[in-house]
């Protein structure tokens, strides 16, 4: 028993398993500039740095940033029925209200409860004072268009829009996963609190399994759905879209979270410079060696075209 | 080497490098000033060390004439096994100073105009033993000393042919000067019914008969020797005469013969008093003049006698040591100076181990509180007032407050209740809930408000594991840096927090697993 716990590093190691400790110190210190983090930490910076790349995201319909507008909320969203409020500098996808109805000053949430207009107002104010920001700096509240999840994954999730993560490193998609919330996971896509995570070879979008905590599922525990029989629609834009956000951001290690919307398609969520790893466990993979081939390749060769880039990483990594 | 520089020179000092040359200067200069200052200061590694004090007390008692009187007492020399570390003389109506006799030492001298009757004089000195190194040090410098060579005492014709046959007898039995030294003591001790030995003895006076033949017979063999007075050091020896020994010069170095038993070198508990042949009293006006010692043992706190041994020497590094601040001053760095063990568990529990803490250095602010509550009702405190706190926060919640007001709502709701849990534990004669006003308020307050977050977004577990995570890196702090031993050295040895920072600097390299990540990514081990 010990004697396993001893040999695990090793074992780790062997698989390529990043930690921690490595991420932070071999890639985030080494390839992401300090003075890069607002860019991705604030998402109306991301959303401008976006629109400047030509890179799609939710339509944005209006900004809160000070208490004394959080009164003119109701005027400011103007016909929107169905809209999203979120912190503009929230982390691992807190203080997300998504309302999916309106009847005069009542607004019905995703989850069916009805929120009062001071419960609104309250609810705004609390993201402008910063109670979901990192450390508690002050907020800005930004409403935007809610996702129309394609048809086949809204089948496939419970509550929430599944969206993918493509970690791209310097560039390159190194690794990609699917993430589903369950009513365990209480409609967030977070892999620690119960989301499923779908891992998805970089070639086609395909999955490769499914994983909930750690093991191995194949259907949806809530809907049911067969997770190991799809395939994610505009993979290749979706691969695109990651890809060029290293332009934008210049950010060498980035977590790209795209969800595809049935109208508008793939449209950029948010961008992470602080990426987590549980990918890893969803693709059953470690990111070791696929960092360090892009690194060694990148040691004798100028940067590519993303075209060029993709088209590597799918002969590298699929 | 050159491959080396090259390395150096291609990479430009690589962080890496850099870090490990940081951390090995750093570990050096702490470390090598520590070990400076146990080696040749004597500041002790354990803090229950404790060092023997020796006290000796020289009594002098004469019957006065009624005429001046001069009493004039050698005083111990330096010695390279003892230190002097006090002092003090007391003689009621004497006039008191100190002189220099006629072979260079310091002598003590009492006089007084008139005086009859009888009188006592006393002076005493504490002494300690020397560290080691400083010891061996000493009598380095001791070798530089050379012998003078006395000459040759006269005998009577009649005593001279016993001189001859005991000299013949001893140089049959010996090898060389310091075994000759050791047989003649042995045959002078037990040679009693010796016809030629009590001869001779019978030529001395009573008292230090035995010390002077050996003295006389080795300087007729040309022997370089001198006379030794001292005392052994046994507690509770009362008003015991002076101990007289000799020493021979072999062998380019001063040799002890040890008066009882024969046996060369310094016995361990011996104190050298005074070294070559001047009287240990010299006294004018009186008679019937005695010298009696008395020795005490007790034990002192070593670091205690360090400090004795640094101001009795006038030392720079007591004048720039922590110690020369007011005491309160010093309470307060003795409290900071925990601090870096402190950090010091942190990273190791988040970086190595990786338990997940609400605020990166808010445990050692419990921490720090709780050397002020003890542990575990400091936990119970804890736990009432973040408990209450939590409870609070909630209530808060409905009023539709901002963020910062509501952190100072609970921190003045929370500060009312522990003055309530003071006033009610002091009535019910609980002293433990006074100390509730250690705990860093506002640290709790937004303790308070993170765990409420926490779980309100990701459900109670989440904040339950925070927090126990919060308390644990606490209580190991805690107890690193409430070890009786951590806060000795750092108090004594503040230079070791250099080796700690050193330790963290080469931690902040570390980038291998943390601990809780072998269980996170167990599903890429084998199923064992």
């Amino acid at each position: 028993m010990l004697l396993n716990w001893l040999r695990a590093p090793k074992l780790l190691s062997q698989a390529g398993i990043l930690g921690l400790n490595s991420r932070n110190f071999n890639f985030i210190q080494k390839y992401n500039a300090r003075e890069l983090y607002p860019m991705v930490d604030d998402k109306l910076e991301t959303k401008k740095i976006a629109l400047n790349a030509g890179l799609k995201t939710p339509p944005l319909y209006g900004v809160i940033r000070y208490n004394h507008e959080v009164k003119h909320f109701h005027q400011l969203l103007g016909d929107y029925a169905d809209f999203v409020v979120k912190p503009a500098q929230g982390s691992g996808g807190n203080g997300i209200l998504v309302v999916s109805g309106r009847e005069g000053e009542q607004y019905l949430k995703a989850s069916g409860a009805v929120l009062l207009r001071s419960q609104m107002e309250r609810y705004l104010a609390n993201i402008l004072s910063g109670l979901h920001s990192l450390g508690g700096r002050l907020d800005t509240a930004m409403v935007e268009y809610r996702i129309q999840p394609d048809p086949l994954f809204e089948a496939m999730s419970y509550q929430g829009v599944p969206d993918i993560r493509i970690l791209v490193f310097q560039g390159f998609p190194v690794m990609g996963m699917l993430r589903l919330s369950t009513a365990e996971s209480d409609g967030k896509a977070n892999l620690h609190q119960g989301a499923i995570g779908v891992g998805l070879d970089l070639a086609d979008g395909r999955p490769l399994q499914a994983v909930q905590y750690n093991h191995l599922i194949d259907k949806h525990p809530d809907t049911g759905l067969s997770l190991n029989q799809f395939q994610v629609p505009d993979w290749d834009e979706l691969l695109s879209i990651a890809c060029r956000c290293y332009e934008a951001t210049g950010l060498g290690y980035l977590g790209v979270d795209i969800v595809v919307d049935r109208d508008k398609g793939p449209l950029i969520l948010e961008m992470n410079a602080r990426p987590g790893l549980n990918i890893q466990i969803a693709n059953r993979r470690g990111l070791v060696p696929r960092l360090r081939q892009v690194e060694s390749w990148l040691d004798t060769n100028d940067l590519p075209e993303s075209a060029r880039r993709i088209e590597l990483a799918r002969e590298w990594f699929s | 080497m050159s491959k080396a520089l090259k390395v150096i020179r291609q990479r430009r000092f690589s962080p890496r490098l850099q870090v490990w040359v940081l951390a090995l200067l750093l570990t050096a200069v702490g470390l090598g000033l520590a070990i400076h200052k146990h080696r040749s200061y004597g500041f002790p590694l354990s803090p229950r060390s404790a060092e023997t004090v020796w006290t000796i007390e020289a009594e002098i008692s004469f019957q006065a004439d009624g005429r001046p009187v001069r009493a004039t007492l050698a005083l111990p020399s330096g010695s390279p096994e003892f230190q002097r570390i006090d002092e003090s003389f007391s003689s009621l109506g004497y006039g008191f100073f100190r002189t220099v006799g006629a072979d260079g030492r310091e002598r003590a001298e009492w006089t007084k105009r008139e005086a009859d009757g009888s009188q006592r004089l006393y002076y005493r000195t504490q002494i300690v033993r020397r560290p080691s190194a400083e010891a061996a040090a000493m009598r380095e410098r001791e070798l530089s000393i050379l012998p003078v060579s006395d000459p040759a005492p006269f005998w009577e014709s009649a005593d001279r042919l016993a001189v001859d046959e005991v000299l013949d007898r001893v140089r049959r039995i010996s090898a060389d000067t310091e075994s000759f030294a050791m047989q003649l003591v042995r045959l002078l001790r037990n040679g009693q019914d010796d016809q030629s030995v009590s001869l001779l003895l019978s030529r001395y006076s009573a008292e230090d008969r035995r010390s002077r033949l050996v003295l006389d017979l080795l300087r007729t063999e040309g022997i370089p020797t001198r006379l030794i007075r001292g005392v052994y050091l046994a507690d509770g020896r009362r008003f015991q005469p002076v101990v007289e020994g000799i020493e021979v010069y072999h062998d380019q170095r001063w040799v002890f013969i040890d008066p009882l038993t024969g046996n060369p070198g310094v016995p361990e508990f011996f104190f050298r008093w005074q070294r070559g042949g001047q009287s240990l009293l010299d006294l004018e006006g009186g008679r019937g003049s005695q010298v009696r010692f008395s020795v005490l043992r007790d034990t002192r706190p070593a670091e205690t006698l360090a400090f004795q041994r640094l101001e009795e020497q006038d030392h720079a590094l007591l004048d720039y040591s922590i110690y020369s601040l007011p005491i309160e001053d010093q309470n307060v760095f003795k409290r900071l100076l925990l601090i870096p063990f402190g950090a010091l568990v942190i990273v190791l529990l988040r970086n190595i181990v990786g338990i997940p803490t609400s605020g990166t250095f808010m445990p050692i602010l419990i921490a720090m509180a709780f050397q002020e509550t003890r542990l575990l009702p400091g936990l119970l405190l804890f736990l009432v007032v973040v408990g209450a706190g939590l409870g609070i926060r909630s209530l808060l919640s409905h009023l539709n407050l901002l963020v910062v007001p509501r952190i100072s709502a609970v921190v003045i709701v929370v500060i009312l209740l522990m003055a309530g849990m003071s006033i009610v534990s002091h009535h019910m004669n609980l002293a433990e809930g006074l100390k509730v006003t250690f705990f860093p308020m506002i640290i709790i307050a937004w303790t308070i408000e993170r765990l409420s977050i926490l779980w309100e977004e990701e459900g109670g577990e989440a904040a339950l594991i925070q927090m126990s995570g919060s308390l644990f890196v606490a209580v190991a702090a805690f107890l690193v840096m409430s070890a009786a031993e951590i806060r000795h050295l750092t108090y004594t040895f503040p230079e070791l927090l250099l080796v700690v920072l050193a330790v963290i600097l080469l931690l902040g390299q570390y980038s291998g697993y943390r601990l809780t990540e072998l269980r996170r990514f167990q599903s890429f081990l084998p199923k064992s």
